[in-house]
């Protein structure tokens, strides 16, 4: 059949997907440090923050639907379901994506309006550990945009021809 | 090919002019509210600002003042969802246009999936929009004790409250925006003709 390489690609970006996903879970979630300076001590974890506990929650769903949806068989009507939903988790991965971004740029550059004084300086592994979970979720986003195009062309390409 | 089928012959091949498919009027007026929601969720929060004079100390009987103001450029995250809304509006108030006056616009039957395309696109640009403002007024508004940020809106609650109303109204401009794709996607799917053979993908 000639669709056969757009059938593995399509299963490669989802398998490349859900790798994004996984790791992204993952390395934020397992983002810890605890600071001694003086006699404060300083803990950042990712569940001090909403915003991050929001990505956490919302890349372990996608990673769970990617997995799924690695089994759906091909032409049935799921697949047509599957541009809906990946719609629906590619707009769940930006958002938070996006809102761990704006909490992680108040940490690294503070906000001189507000008063608030950057993080990163007391903790320069989390801010790190952060910044390895962002990309890996930014790379899930974008995986993710390519393959919501990908889908909608595939459920297209039946329907035109 | 020859296309029999009835009320939606959508100009595959030909220069078919665009004729009204079914629902169209619900589209239209479904991405007028939209462009609304999102409209005013964008100038309400350029429009955010708030100054506030608190009086520091008092020396003799003259009081030293101190002028804080809140603008909505403070914050990246604010200026992001400016961005981000003003886009979704633009892109809203484009496909009006094209939809009112553009019925001959058509290239090989590629409109339909290019404004299907350029809503999804909307769509995802709105959602981050908004993912980042809420989270930024979630903690304006209650603080982050483990980092020490303190909140803001005790202090500036009418910068907050008009950041409120805008958030909301960004969130109808979202969810009307992905009502608008669903049904651009589900104006893609027309139903197979019967005399086609069908392809098992």
């Amino acid at each position: 059949m000639e669709k056969n390489p757009k059938r593995i690609l399509a299963l490669l970006l989802r398998v490349l997907a859900l790798g994004a996903a996984v790791s992204a879970t993952i390395v934020m979630a397992t983002s810890h440090e605890r600071a001694n300076f003086f006699t404060a001590s300083f803990e950042a974890e990712y569940s001090d923050t909403p915003a991050f506990k929001y990505f956490v929650i919302v890349n372990a769903v996608v990673s769970a639907y990617s997995l799924i949806a690695l089994f759906v068989p091909w032409g049935s009507l799921l697949r047509r379901l599957l541009v809906t939903l990946d719609l629906l988790v590619t707009m769940l991965l930006t958002s938070s994506i996006s809102a761990a971004l704006a909490i992680a740029q108040v940490g690294k550059k503070g906000n001189s309006h507000a008063g608030w004084l950057p993080i990163c300086g007391q903790v320069p592994k989390y801010c790190d550990h952060v910044t390895g979970a962002l990309a890996a979720g930014f790379a899930a986003v974008i995986i993710y945009t390519i393959l919501l195009m990908f889908s909608v062309h595939s459920v297209l390409n039946d329907l035109l021809n | 090919m020859a296309l029999q089928n009835g009320g939606k012959t959508e100009g595959e091949h030909e220069s078919v002019p665009f004729s009204k498919p079914k629902g169209r009027w619900l589209l239209l007026t479904v991405r007028i509210v939209a462009f609304l929601a999102t409209a005013s969720a964008t100038i309400v929060m350029a429009l955010n600002k708030e100054t506030k004079t608190l009086v520091v100390a008092t020396i003799g009987s003259t009081p030293i003042t101190l002028t804080l103001t809140a603008k909505f450029q403070h914050t990246p995250a604010f200026v992001f969802f400016v961005i981000a809304n003003a886009n979704a509006s633009f892109h809203n108030l484009l496909m009006i246009l094209v939809e009112i006056c553009g019925n001959k616009l058509d290239y090989k039957g590629l409109r339909l999936v290019l404004v299907a395309v350029f809503d999804m696109m909307a769509v995802v640009l709105a959602s981050a929009g908004d993912g980042a403002a809420t989270f930024m007024a979630e903690l304006g508004k209650r603080g982050n004790s483990h980092a020490r940020w303190n909140k803001i809106c005790d202090k500036f609650d009418s910068y907050c409250d008009r950041g409120g109303w805008a958030l909301i109204a960004s969130y109808i401009g979202l969810s009307l925006l992905t009502l608008i794709s669903a049904l651009s996607m589900i104006r893609l799917m027309k139903p197979k003709p019967a005399n086609q053979p069908t392809t098992i993908p």
